[in-house]
Order: C-alpha cells, then sequence, then structure tokens
C-alpha cells in the first residue's frame, strides 16, 4: 500500500505528536464553505497514459495554488469540483455535506490582512489517513494521489480523524446522481482525488481549469522542466503546516 | 464468493435452457428473468464466460484500475451500462427486465455495484453550489 518514500521525507511516526496539536494550530480564523478554483491555461497538461499502464512511480502529481491571486468570495473552483464530481447531495443539516474543496480565510490577526484560499485533500507523500486505515481502503497511488478505495472502505471515519487538514468527508445518505466516472455513495469516506480520471486521460483537475484567476497550477513536481517544478524552485512557497512533515503535494504560495 | 457462484451457474443454466426468456412457457409455474439487451453481439467474452465470471472479470479490473491506475481495459461497468442500459429507461436497473437487475433479483444476489456506480448510461451529473 505504501509507495516509496521520497528522500529528504521522514519517517511516518515523526508527525504524531506533532498532528496532536491538530487543526486548531493551523491558524486558520475563519472556514468559508463557499469556495472558488483556479486555474489558468495549464502549458504542461499531464500526458495521456497509454491504455493497459499502470500509474508511475516517477512521477509525482501535485498542485501549486498562489492565494495572492485566489480572488475574495470567488467560489469557481468550488463549483467546478461538485459539477465534475457529481456532489449534488444538499443535506439538511450542511455540516454533513461532502467538502472535496472548500474555501478558507486567512486573517492576520495584528493587522487585520485576509488571505482567501482553496484547501482540500494535499497528497501526502506520508499519508496519516493511509496509515490509519484498518482495511487499506485508503491508499496512495505510484503517482502520489492518495485515493479511497471505497470496494474495501467500511465507512469508520479513521481517517477523517487523522487528517491534519480535514479534507476527508463521510456521504451520509443513498446517491443517485453520481456521474459514470466518479462512483460514489453512502458510507464511505472521500476527498479530493486530484480528478484521477481527467489527469488519467491527459487532463488538469477542474478547479484548476476553472479559476479564472489562474492561481491553480497543475503538474508533475518530480519533472524539472514543468511548469509547477520549475516555479516552485523559482519562488518561495509552503507546504501548510509543514511542521507535520507530511509531504503534501499541494503547495501555496503567497501565505 | 462460493454462494455466488453456485447461484449464479444455476441461473445461468436456467437460462441457458430457456432460449425465449419470459415466463417459462404460457403456463409455466417458474418465472424466468426477462432479459433486455440494448446493443447485443459487442459483448467482450462470449456469453457462457461472461454469465459464469462477470463478477471476477469485473472485480480484478476494479482493483488494476483503482489501485495501480490502469485504464482502458475491456472489463468495465461503464462499458457494460453503454450497451445493456435498456432502450426504454436509459439504465441497467428499475424494473425486472432491465439488464442487472432482472438475473439478480431472479437469483436473489443483491447488487451492490450501484450503491456508487451510475446505472445510467451517459448520465451527466450536475452538481450544487456549496
Ligand atoms: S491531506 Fe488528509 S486525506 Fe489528503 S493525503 Fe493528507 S492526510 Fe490523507
Ligand atoms: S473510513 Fe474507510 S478509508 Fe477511512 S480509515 Fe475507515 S475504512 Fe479506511
Amino acid at each position: 500500500m505504501t509507495a516509496p518514500q521520497e528522500p529528504g521525507s521522514n519517517p511516518r511516526r515523526a508527525f504524531i505528536a506533532a498532528a496532536g496539536a491538530g487543526v486548531a494550530g493551523l491558524g486558520f480564523t475563519a472556514i468559508a464553505p463557499g469556495l472558488h478554483l483556479m486555474a489558468v491555461g495549464q502549458a504542461d497538461a499531464a500526458e495521456v497514459r497509454k491504455a493497459g499502464s499502470a500509474a508511475s512511480p516517477a512521477v509525482r502529481w501535485g498542485l501549486l495554488i498562489d492565494a495572492g491571486k485566489c480572488a475574495p468570495g470567488c467560489t469557481k473552483c468550488i463549483d467546478a469540483c461538485h459539477t465534475e464530481n457529481g456532489v449534488s447531495e444538499k443535506l439538511p443539516d450542511p455540516r454533513q455535506n461532502s467538502q472535496w474543496i472548500r474555501k478558507i480565510e486567512l486573517v492576520d490577526r495584528r493587522d487585520g490582512r485576509k488571505t482567501e484560499l482553496p484547501m482540500m485533500c494535499q497528497h501526502c507523500a506520508n499519508p496519516p489517513c493511509v496509515d490509519v486505515c484498518p482495511t487499506g481502503a485508503s491508499m496512495k497511488r505510484a503517482d502520489g494521489i492518495v485515493l479511497v478505495d471505497r470496494h474495501t472502505c467500511i465507512g469508520c471515519r479513521y481517517c477523517m480523524m487523522a487528517c491534519p487538514y480535514k479534507a476527508r468527508s463521510l456521504v451520509h445518505v443513498p446517491l443517485t446522481e453520481q456521474n459514470p466516472e466518479v462512483p460514489r455513495g453512502q458510507g464511505c469516506v472521500e476527498s479530493c482525488t486530484l480528478c484521477v480520471h481527467r489527469v488519467d486521460r491527459g487532463q488538469t483537475p477542474a478547479c484548476v481549469e476553472s479559476c479564472p484567476e489562474g492561481a491553480m497550477l497543475f503538474g508533475d513536481l518530480n519533472d524539472p522542466s514543468s511548469a509547477i517544478a520549475k516555479r516552485i524552485a523559482s519562488v518561495p512557497t509552503t507546504q501548510v503546516r509543514s511542521d507535520l512533515r507530511l509531504n503534501q503535494g499541494v503547495r501555496y504560495q503567497g501565505l | 464468493m462460493k454462494l455466488l457462484r453456485i447461484l449464479a451457474t444455476l441461473l445461468f443454466a436456467a437460462i441457458a435452457v430457456s432460449p425465449a426468456p419470459t415466463f417459462a412457457g404460457e403456463g409455466g409455474r417458474t418465472a424466468k428473468p426477462v432479459i433486455e439487451i440494448a446493443n447485443p453481439g459487442k459483448c467482450v467474452a462470449p456469453v457462457d464466460e461472461m454469465r459464469r465470471n462477470h463478477m471476477e472479470m469485473l472485480k480484478h479490473q476494479r482493483d488494476r484500475t483503482m489501485r495501480q491506475g490502469i485504464r482502458g481495459e475491456p472489463a468495465s461497468l461503464n462499458a457494460c451500462i453503454e450497451c445493456h442500459a435498456s432502450k426504454k429507461t436509459g439504465s441497467v436497473l428499475g424494473s425486472n427486465e432491465n439488464f442487472c437487475q432482472s438475473c439478480h433479483s431472479y437469483a436473489a444476489v443483491k447488487l451492490d455495484c450501484w450503491d456508487c456506480h451510475q446505472p445510467k448510461a451517459g448520465f451527466k451529473a450536475t452538481g450544487v453550489k456549496p
């Protein structure tokens, strides 16, 4: 279940103590359920993998999100995600709605400066959600995409507890409006798949494509010639709660 | 799984002896599944093999696709739907004449696939605003 660790990444145990600090330690003062996607014309869309070939460990898919470009109040990326992934249920208790991606507002308490950013599964290289899963349903694919195999998920929600980013949701009700490429249903946990079905046919995630500000960049972190790797090599970027040493595939700029 | 196999084999044996799939002859006492196939003759494997092994084929394919990211295999639930969805309802479920439901209700084998998978051909989800 575990892909090879990347050089420089820490053993998984190291984060456990830190994880106790939990989400409260993130310093986020407000979580806005609205959101948008950010995408721009992507120069390096994923290459179409040949039918019959497996995801390659030579690739590591990642996202770079420029919080400086993310427009306040915009929810285009969330809308695009929900349409793409068929997230159509609206429950009486909105806290039970699935959130594959959400908008977060950071407020610097000293000067009141506000920053908005989209937050979703960070596709950790050392994912705690995979560590804790009792059935092996929570898994990391060879190319770094973290997924839930719903065929084996028993809905125990350990992974929801373990994830420091609140990235996972449980589906509470029977569903009928699934997109054929994105099966989902009651009793299983789910989270952002990095639009794995689109990536596998050479497209970028729906959020990336939908962002009018071009705030999101998708690509192969392992390929030094990709736009995302070049940007990460040239501007300061952060992994949220990098102290947990999960080595997330989603990075932020302008935080 | 073994039980499922036995049931499936029994079921298919039953279908095999009744080529006109309706009630077993007018006046017959045993109901037979009514199978509607929208696009016959294009299956990925011969009928006998599909009847006995479709669940194994789909299970192995699903694990390869899900875990290793292998796409484009011949066995695919979505591809099943494309041919087998009813012309009337657009779905493999809904009435006992629709492809999956007809045999499975006849054999009393529970269908879990459609709790998560979309049973309608060409369905496009819309999603909601947050
Ligand atoms: S962000 Fe959460 S759900 Fe995503 S890989 Fe990391 S621990 Fe798992
Ligand atoms: S809810 Fe599912 S994926 Fe999460 S830990 Fe439990 S079995 Fe694993």
